[in-house]
């Protein structure tokens, strides 16, 4: 099964690299972007085949070393 | 002073470390690969400067969790003196040992040049040779050196007085000018609680030796000499 984690920073924390990519799209003519906000997708291929089970490793893992909890969220979702 | 330098694949300051502490203090510190998971008998542990595994996820959160980090955890705990520079700073708070987070400088750009530090503190065994409140020049070679942590982390840091250095200018103004990388409140470094570990993102060690242009970085290592023996 596939765990998959998106990483994101929590809202309130200034994201410079985000606001580069906006610049860049306003110069490249793409008009109505309000915002954006960079973060990261890490895919985790786990033995585990339930999702109920997987989770709080998998969330264990994020708090751990995946995610910085100081600035950042995490997401998890299981595919197959 | 027995003193071990921590040796990361990616490392690159590891020898700047050992060279100005030999310098200062005349005898050579252990260099501790991170494989290891034993600490030789030291009184003082410095976490170099770097690309420790090349920045991968977040600068210094593979080596945080390296084998040798938990010793140096452990002697950190005993109250064995921890010094963080630059990569090794970022080391530190990955590792939990510090508060707050390094994150990318917010104008994105590396920067490599010398600023200026107003000292915050005097009241620790790396910052006993300088007066609070006095300016001194130091190196800074960073990418990620934006200090941040919530506000309510910041106000204890500021109470408790573990504030260490500070970016500034040549007046001591400590303003948004003299913020090369977007730091909360200008920090440049920071002591935990027991004061017995500092990180910080300029290079003391870069500045220890007439030869380079400078000494502002010696009396951090003498002061700890002086304390260490």
């Amino acid at each position: 099964m596939k765990a998959k984690v998106h990483v994101t920073l929590k809202a309130g924390v200034l994201d410079p690299q985000g606001k580069a990519v906006h610049h860049a799209l306003e110069a490249l003519g793409f008009d109505g972007v309000q915002g954006v906000r960079q973060g990261k997708y890490i895919e985790l291929d786990i033995a585990e085949t339930d999702p109920v089970k997987a989770r709080p490793a998998v969330e264990e893992m994020c708090r751990k070393l995946l995610a910085n909890t100081v600035i950042e969220n995490f997401a998890i979702d299981f595919e197959g | 002073m027995k003193a071990a330098v921590i040796v990361f694949p990616g490392s690159n300051c590891d020898r700047d470390a050992a060279t100005a502490i030999a310098h200062v203090t005349g005898t050579a510190p252990k260099m501790v690969w991170h494989r290891d998971a034993d600490l030789p008998d030291v009184d003082l542990i410095v976490v170099p400067g770097g690309f420790s595994y090349g920045d991968y996820l977040r600068s210094g959160a593979m080596a945080a969790h390296s084998p040798i980090m938990a010793a140096v955890k452990a002697k950190a705990e005993t109250g064995v003196r921890v010094l963080g520079i630059c990569n090794g700073f970022q080391v530190l708070t990955e590792a939990g040992m510090l508060p707050g987070v390094l994150m990318r400088n917010q104008k994105l750009k590396f920067i490599c040049r010398d600023v200026l530090l107003k000292v915050e503190t005097s009241n620790s065994d790396f910052t006993r040779g300088y007066n609070a409140g006095q300016v001194i020049r130091i190196p800074v070679a960073h990418h990620d050196g934006n200090y941040f942590a919530e506000a309510d982390v910041l106000d204890r840091l500021e109470d408790e007085d573990r504030v260490a250095f500070r970016y500034c200018d040549a007046a001591g103004a400590v303003d948004a000018e003299a913020n090369p990388n977007g730091s909360q409140r200008n920090i440049a470094g920071v002591l935990s609680e027991k004061r017995n570990v500092l990180g910080m993102m300029p290079h003391p060690e870069r500045l220890a030796d007439p030869l380079l242009g400078g000494t502002d970085g010696a009396p951090m290592f003498q002061a700890l000499m002086k304390v260490l023996g």
